[in-house]
């Protein structure tokens, strides 16, 4: 469609369509949560020409959303941190130690990727009745560990591939002990492959709903996207109040998105392509 | 770990000396020193290396997988289990609330064509040379990263009977569009289908850019100089380059909107009215809230039964798209 102008000028219509469709909801939510409840009543679709920060200081004050996002955070960093790390030292000992069993390693792996969590589901829970950890943060925190080692290991072995053999093999016969080489050699080149790994966990822990919701049922305890879910009932006439818990939730994630799209992209995309 | 490191090093400079040795003698190594290098390869480390992993992946996959298969042949409490074979199943399959359940995951599939019809339009679009095209795909990827609890929440409100969306209609006299979305026993599920699209298009449109992008330039260049219209240059030549891809994403899509969409439908239907938007997720999970655990466990046998097919195929799709 060269110099075509009205091949052009469609283009961009279809893209500009497109692009609204995605922002909307997004609007939406943000435009609702600094309005009353009132005003949202009389014209929800409506610009906030009175624009009120009530809602989001009431999720604030009067809800325990505070403590949820805290729990989120918390059970984020925890599980994120012990999974890269285990994943870090298995996907190392595939590539550089060339264990027997590492083909059926990392098969597994790669399989147990698309494993849907609610299958295991019940005998979980069960296990965590038996040993006490419902309604406290660590039964979702080893739950999750485990869930998110088989992609790390897939994208970190991916990575490590790529590091030249060379490097590491001058430095073991250097004298430097396995460990040593991981942590000098191998991590150093790593770090943005790491850190967009991290990324991508640490979204999928926080946006996670369906493991919290059945294992933490005790209010202090929700994380915050089962709070959410509970909010959206029980405050179903305060739509305001329940898009201003909903723009928390997203908002971080927008400013990281805004600020490392890259990585965002990367991380979700891997294993999908070369 | 650390006490054995002074060993290997002795080792390998064992070897080292020998292999040396060899080379100034003008000799293959010995047949110790091969020996020797074997041994080398079989050492203790790169295992305790992914005991961690191997574990946590016991713990999480392997012990429930074992334990769901198990309680699927057992009814009652945790504490004592009543043994009753094949009935769990049996009474799933008679259930009709599971066969909509069922049907409500099949119709879903429609959502995959469309997502990857409407991804692979975009990316050729955004191929095109097209000005903003880093910006217009930052904005269409956005909602595949936004928790769904929320942005369900936010549709559920959107899609009410007096919402947004149907009081935009009315007030463009578009009042024969405008319908129940949630509350319609036929069209709950479109709504959830509708979200399901909304948020996973952007994961298409990345990656077939990217594969787009990897394509040598000269195959296109050659049709454009062959006098290729535009969409036949679309069609003919640059789409079936990366139709690897796109069965690959096609596979995994399938995968997500088979199991891996409890957060939509919870959020924003609940599964109703009644059972009419139900999955086989949301089943399981309300089999499971109201203490049938054997029924929630034969369904989620069942799941996965359905879902290591899916996966088999996945793991062929994608060696097929990595060595074409």
């Amino acid at each position: 469609m060269r110099g075509a102008t009205g091949g052009r000028l469609a283009q961009h219509t279809f893209l500009v369509v497109i692009c609204l469709a995605a922002l909307y909801p997004l609007w939406f939510i943000v435009s609702t949560a600094i309005k009353s409840n009132a005003a949202y009543q009389l014209d929800p679709t409506g610009f906030p020409s009175h624009p009120t920060l009530g809602a989001l200081r009431s999720i604030v004050t009067d809800q325990p959303l505070p403590r949820w996002m805290w729990n989120s955070f918390l059970v984020t960093v925890s599980s994120v941190a012990v999974s890269t790390l285990m994943a870090l030292l298995a996907a190392y000992a595939v590539v550089f130690g060339r264990f027997r069993g590492h083909r059926i390693f990392l098969s597994t792996s790669v399989a147990l990727m698309v494993v849907p969590p609610v299958t295991l589901l019940v005998p979980m829970f069960v296990f965590m009745v038996d040993s006490g950890m419902v309604n406290h943060l660590q039964s979702v925190i080893v739950f999750y560990t485990g869930l998110l080692v088989p992609f790390a290991v897939f994208f970190l072995t991916n990575f490590f591939r790529t590091v030249p053999q060379e490097l590491v093999e001058a430095a073991s016969v250097e004298g430097a002990g396995p460990f040593t080489v991981l942590r000098r050699v191998v991590m150093p080149l790593s770090g943005a492959a790491t850190f967009t790994l991290v990324i991508v966990q640490s979204i999928w822990v926080w946006n996670e709903l369906l493991i919290a919701l059945v294992f933490l049922q005790d209010e202090r305890s929700r994380t915050l996207m089962a709070g959410l879910a509970q909010f959206q009932g029980r405050y179903a006439t305060n739509q305001p109040l329940v898009l201003a818990g909903a723009l928390v939730a997203i908002a971080p994630i927008v400013l990281l998105y805004l600020a490392g799209q890259r990585f965002f992209v990367r991380g979700l995309t891997a294993g999908i392509g070369k | 770990m650390e006490n054995a490191t002074p060993g290997r090093v002795q080792e390998l400079l064992e070897v080292g000396r020998q292999r040396l040795g060899a080379i100034a003698e003008g000799q293959t190594l010995t047949h110790e020193g091969i020996r020797r290098r074997r041994r080398r390869r079989r050492v203790l480390w790169p295992y305790l290396y992914v005991l961690p992993a191997v574990g946590a992946m016991a713990f999480a996959f392997g012990y429930p997988l074992v334990q769901v298969v198990r309680e699927s042949f057992y009814v009652g409490s945790f504490a004592s289990p009543i043994w009753v074979g094949l009935d769990n199943y049996r009474g799933v399959i008679d259930d009709p609330q599971f066969r909509t359940s069922l049907q409500n995951n099949v119709k879903l599939l429609l959502a995959v064509p469309v997502m990857i019809g409407l991804g692979l339009a975009i990316a050729l679009v955004l191929n095109d040379r097209i000005r903003g095209a880093r910006q217009y795909q930052a904005i269409v990827f956005l909602p595949y990263v936004l928790p769904a609890t929320a942005i369900g929440i936010a549709f559920s409100f959107l899609l009410q009977q007096n919402g947004v969306l149907n009081t935009a209609l009315r007030e463009a006299h578009l009042d024969f569009f405008a319908h129940d979305w949630l509350g319609s026993s036929h069209l709950a599920i479109v709504s959830v289908g509708g979200l399901v699209v909304w948020q996973q298009l952007g994961l298409g449109v990345v990656v077939f850019t990217a594969a787009l992008l990897a394509l040598p330039p000269d195959t296109a260049e050659a049709a454009r100089i062959d006098g290729a219209g535009w969409w036949s240059l679309q069609l003919r030549v640059l789409v079936p380059q990366i139709r690897p891809i796109i069965g690959l994403l096609a596979v995994i899509q399938v995968i997500t909107v088979f199991s891996w969409v409890f957060t939509y439908v919870y959020v924003l239907t609940s599964g109703g009215p009644g059972y009419a938007s139900s999955v086989m997720e949301l089943y399981i999970w309300r089999s499971f809230s109201t203490g049938a655990n054997g029924t929630a466990a034969a369904v989620a046998v069942m799941l996965l039964g359905m879902a290591s097919v899916l996966i088999g195929v996945s793991l062929w799709a994608r060696r097929r798209a990595v060595s074409a």
